[in-house]
């Protein structure tokens, strides 16, 4: 995919899922961090519109509020905006007073939009000057295994993060795919045969097949 | 729990920092080692200890940090 921003004659080529996340250096709440810092745990690398913004500050309670459950899936998170550091922090310690509740992971000030362009996350027909919601689940090697975008309008949805985070490590522990609307502890898909053999042999194997090519089976 | 920065503006090393200072006092040891030791999230230790080298406490050595005679003096 590429990308012509309005303003510059230079392409943005946006990193796609299944290749390695750009790495980069970048001022967060809590500290200098490199993307390579979280190399071996997963990584919900988010981005958001501004600080003191209503949908945002909704968003960063609920992100908070599953801090937990990413942490028992071995993941990070960290947030995102073209905000100062000082803003951040403003901010956050803004939701504690007023919300009572404190945030938990970092946050990127990405003043010279440098992190936000590696990723596509400005997109000028919303704002030329803000990002739009975008989450990039990445992997404990640094590969991109998931995109999603939101427009500045539209809050994101926890438990569908929490639901392809359990999906893609079910994915990766099982070498299974997992059918729409599933969640743990449904039956997952078999990966479809590859040779007419093993389509003939699949039917005998066990699994609940509607078909040669759709398959399913309980963990 | 929450990563903050090892070294303040004044170029003193904070509480986290003495944390991972000590985690070394009995010899170079790998980020993921300083943070099993500590309960500090893996990304932090990585950055803090490289705060820490920047500010000459402790040096890297492979794949491993150690504590140099400027971060020794400040773990008890």
């Amino acid at each position: 995919m590429v990308i012509l921003m309005e303003e510059k004659t230079d392409e943005i080529r946006l990193p796609l899922i299944g290749e390695k996340a750009p790495d980069f250096e970048a001022p967060t709440t809590q500290g200098t961090l490199r993307l390579s810092d979280f190399k071996g745990t997963w990584l919900v690398l988010f981005s958001h519109p501004a600080d003191f913004t209503p949908v945002c500050t909704t968003e960063f309670i609920a992100f908070s509020e599953i801090y937990d459950e990413l942490k028992k899936r071995n993941t990070e998170l960290l947030g995102l905006s073209v905000d100062s550091v000082s803003s951040h922090i403003a901010w956050i310690r803004n939701v504690k007073e007023k919300m009572g509740v404190t945030i938990p992971f970092p946050i990127i000030a990405d003043l010279n939009k440098e992190v936000s362009q590696k990723f596509g996350m400005i997109h000028p027909a919303q704002s030329k000057t803000e990002t739009v919601r975008c989450v990039f689940i990445i992997d404990p090697e640094s590969k991109i295994r998931t995109i999603l975008y939101y427009p500045l309008t539209t809050g994101r949805n926890m438990k569908e993060i929490l639901r392809i985070i359990d999906a893609l490590q079910t994915t990766d522990k099982h070498k299974v795919a997992t059918p729409a609307n599933w969640k743990p502890g449904d039956p997952v898909v078999v990966p479809p045969p590859g040779t007419t053999e093993q389509a003939e042999e699949r039917t005998k194997e066990g699994y609940d097949c509607k078909d040669w090519y759709l398959c399913f089976k309980k963990l | 729990m929450i990563a903050v920065p090892c070294v303040s503006p004044d170029g003193k090393p904070t509480t986290r920092g003495i944390a991972k200072l000590a985690a070394l006092k009995n010899g170079a040891l790998t980020p993921e080692a300083v943070a099993d030791i500590t309960g500090h999230p893996l990304f932090g230790v990585r950055s803090g200890l490289r705060e820490l080298a920047n500010a000459g406490f402790v040096k890297q050595v492979d794949d491993k940090y150690q504590l140099t005679p400027e971060g020794s003096k400040l773990v008890p």
